[in-house]
């Protein structure tokens, strides 16, 4: 399949092009740009004009639910909902059910994501056995057999810090990448929002941000120790942000992502109970909200991630803190990401590397960038056209999003997946 | 967002009392006098009136209380309702499919009003949001988040010695962490014009940025009860008591625990109050709990007036097409 992406403003961060460029594309690769190499023919010319040309997005938190809640989604569901939104790569959790810390379970997800072929799934492993933070799993089997790209303990906590060295030391002895949830689950204590003022007037138990500062702090100094490369997951906390500034000041090898509703919603718009904005970590104020704007800014925060988490309607449908955590973002990560720029925390250049290049390098994996040779992984998006988050035009089998009704600027109209069609808009 | 948005109708009328938060003072005023008509019923020799004949009130306790329930079945007796008591354990509707699918059952026997008890926040909000639009909800207390009958019943109760709300200095002393009763207090004082509440108790036991909800708070029980009008102390429940809140019983009935000699910087004629059940020589000792000042077994028989005239008064609202009855 041979395409000529036509006319459109291609912007690829990791190769510092920013300009009206032609992209010739042939086996899955990008074999030109502006210039269409030889005898090149191509079957499908995509008009590209008035449009950006960007590498397809790299998200470093979604789960998809299967194996294990395939009544909430599917890989196939949700890699389709990814196209749509422009994501080419997705990294998955370990906390499925059964968890991944065998190779099967990975090989089983890669799998099923090629059978869909909407998207390229990548997995973590698990950091520990069943995530019980008790034993350590078999990393370089998980990395050799099973695929997986780095080990993370997803959201359970490891209680005993013994383990834990122990882990980060054997996870760098493979030179894993540690995902590391930042939250002393003490300090957290079963809450279920931000502690402050909202919490204390609505009742709700709250999580302070010492929960995740306290662990920051923790994890900052075995990842000194233990020499680990390790990637801070969807903080929520500006302490946070600048507790982890000073470390790579300090050249610690750390990274950090933030999920894009955080940088968008505050504990205000919990608002009577609403459960759409029950997340994990949960909404913190307007100045962590600032805080971490200033981290995107400042270049500290290195990627957005959707940390998309789709639901059955019927988690959602209790009171606040018996309904499950979680937002459903794919869908909403770019324009989300498109925004900040219009609003002028970025430039475009660089938010788009937020959703790029910065998450594959964090990855190590190849994508992200659409220099010649790259793999064709692509998002073509209309910048000016408008449009609503609708609950029956979301194709994500979750419609648990609180931007229902929000109106979204920025909206996808096709997506390559190593030079194939697996998204166009009206189609 | 404003809050009394869900509790009122199109009309403005009250639809649903779930919190004190977002009220007017006049819908507080009206119910504190339309529960001054209903004190004596419980003096008459047939103790009903017939404001609500022909409705049907469900009592939907997911967490058990045998006095507030008691309290409510009394109310809607007295005004002549029907009365169902439905008591459910949470583990059986812990998910929110089934506690909607039980709430639709019910919607479907015709019932009016649920009066609802939950140990989650929101969940009065939560039922209110999906309930069949001729349905009014009562919250009889959820989580930590509002207990607005309980409220109601004690500032009724001060109106009763204290009648200027705008003269008052009021204490709310113990654990205001866990404490629905005391949010919606301190929402009812500062709506109804009480120029200074205070929240008494230690640190692990007063929620944190309690100061955005409109009082001043005071670690130290001598301090905060100096010169006040109304002590108002909390249960202080015992599950609660282990070494992460309180190092013990002793120790707390020491420092806060409400004695004749603390009470004594309090104004002369000071009154004082407590939600109940009681933990004599852990929140109170028996000499204040039984003593003059004391308004205790008030409150309880204001209770009951009270949760009439907030009955009354949502039930007694207009809904289009359809003439109420009080």
């Amino acid at each position: 399949m041979r395409i000529h992406i036509k006319g459109g403003r291609l912007i690829d961060p990791a190769n510092g092009l920013d300009g009206r460029h032609d992209l010739y594309i042939a086996d899955g690769q990008v074999v030109a740009i502006d210039q269409a190499p030889d005898g090149f023919s191509a079957d499908q010319v995509i008009d590209a004009t008035d449009q950006i040309v960007i590498p397809g997005l790299v998200d470093l938190n979604a789960r998809l639910r299967e194996p294990g809640q395939e009544h909430k989604a599917t890989i196939a569901s949700e890699t389709r909902a990814a196209a749509a939104g422009g994501i080419t790569t997705l990294c998955v959790q370990p906390d499925t059910d059964p968890i991944i810390d065998t190779p099967a379970v990975s090989e089983l997800i890669h799998h099923r994501a090629r059978q869909a072929g909407y998207a390229r799934v990548v997995t973590l492993g698990a950091l520990t056995v069943q995530l019980q933070g008790e034993h350590l799993s078999e990393m370089e089997e998980l990395m050799r057999e099973g695929g997986c790209i780095a080990v993370s303990n997803a959201l359970q906590p490891l209680n005993n810090t013994l383990v834990y060295r122990r882990a980060l030391e054997y996870a760098a002895n493979f030179n894993l990448t540690v995902f590391i949830y930042a939250n002393d689950p003490w300090l957290s204590n079963k809450g279920c929002a931000h502690e402050g003022a909202i919490s204390t007037r609505l009742g709700l138990p709250g999580i302070p941000e010492s929960a995740e500062t306290v662990a920051v702090a923790r994890d900052l100094m075995l990842i000194e120790q233990t020499g680990v490369r390790a990637h801070f997951m969807h903080l929520s906390c500006a302490q946070s942000i600048q507790k982890i500034a000073r470390a790579r000041h300090d050249n610690l090898p750390v990274s950090i992502d933030v999920a894009a509703h955080q940088l968008y919603l505050t504990e205000m718009d919990i608002g009577d109970f609403n459960s759409a904005c029950h997340v994990i970590p949960p909404l913190r104020t307007q100045r962590d909200k600032d805080g971490l704007r200033a981290g995107l800014g400042s270049g500290t925060i290195n990627a957005i991630s959707s940390c998309h988490q789709p639901h059955d309607a019927d988690a959602k449908l209790a009171p606040f803190c018996e309904t499950d955590p979680g937002i459903s973002a794919l869908e909403t990560l770019l324009p989300l990401t498109l925004r900040l720029a219009g609003e002028k925390v970025l430039s475009l250049s660089e938010a788009i590397a937020r959703i790029t290049s910065e998450p594959a390098r964090i990855l190590g994996i190849d994508g992200g960038r659409l220099g010649v040779g790259d793999r064709a992984d692509v998002c073509i998006f209309d910048p000016q056209e408008r449009w609503t988050v609708d609950y029956n035009t979301l194709a994500s089998c979750g419609k648990n999003t609180p931007f229902l009704g929000w109106e979204m600027q920025g909206r996808v109209s096709h997506t390559l997946l190593a030079g194939q069609s697996v998204y166009q808009v009206n189609l | 967002m404003k809050r009394q948005d869900i509790q009122c109708d199109s009309q403005g009328q009250l639809r649903h009392f779930l919190t004190i938060e977002g009220h007017k003072r006049e819908t507080l005023t009206q119910i504190l006098d339309t529960a001054e008509n209903f004190i004596t019923v419980g003096n008459q020799p047939v103790k009903k009136v017939p404001l609500l004949r022909g409705k049907t009130i469900v009592n939907l306790f997911f967490e058990s209380s045998t006095r507030t329930r008691t309290t409510f079945e009394l109310a809607a007796k007295r005004l002549s309702a029907d009365v169902l008591n439905v008591n459910i354990s949470t583990s059986s509707t812990s998910k929110g499919e089934s506690l909607l699918d039980m709430l639709h059952n019910l919607e479907a026997m015709h019932c009016d009003m649920f009066v609802v008890r939950h140990e989650q926040s929101g969940a009065a909000h939560f039922i209110a949001q999906h309930v069949a639009p001729h349905i009014s909800i009562i919250n009889a207390g959820d989580g930590r988040h509002a207990h607005p009958t309980q409220a109601m019943l004690d500032v009724f109760t001060i109106r009763r010695h204290k009648p200027d709300f705008t003269a008052l200095r009021v204490a709310i002393v113990g654990d205001l962490m866990h404490s629905r009763v005391a949010r919606s207090q301190i929402h009812a004082l500062n709506t109804l014009g009480v120029p200074e509440v205070r929240a008494i108790g230690p640190c692990t036991l007063i929620p944190p940025y309690l100061q955005q909800m409109g009082v001043h708070v005071y670690n130290d029980v001598r301090e905060g009860l100096k010169d006040v009008d109304v002590v108002i102390m909390l249960r202080l429940q015992r599950e609660r008591m282990d070494g992460a809140l309180l190092p013990s019983e002793l120790e707390y009935f020491q420092t806060y625990g409400l004695t004749q000699e603390k009470l004594a910087l309090a104004k002369p004629d000071a009154i004082v109050m407590h939600p109940g059940p009681i933990n004599r020589g852990v929140e109170i000792e028996s000499s204040v709990a039984d003593g003059p000042q004391s308004v205790i077994l008030e409150q309880v028989s204001n209770g009951i007036a009270v949760r009439m005239a907030v009955m009354s008064v949502v039930l007694g609202r207009k809904p289009s097409g359809e003439e109420g009855e009080a």
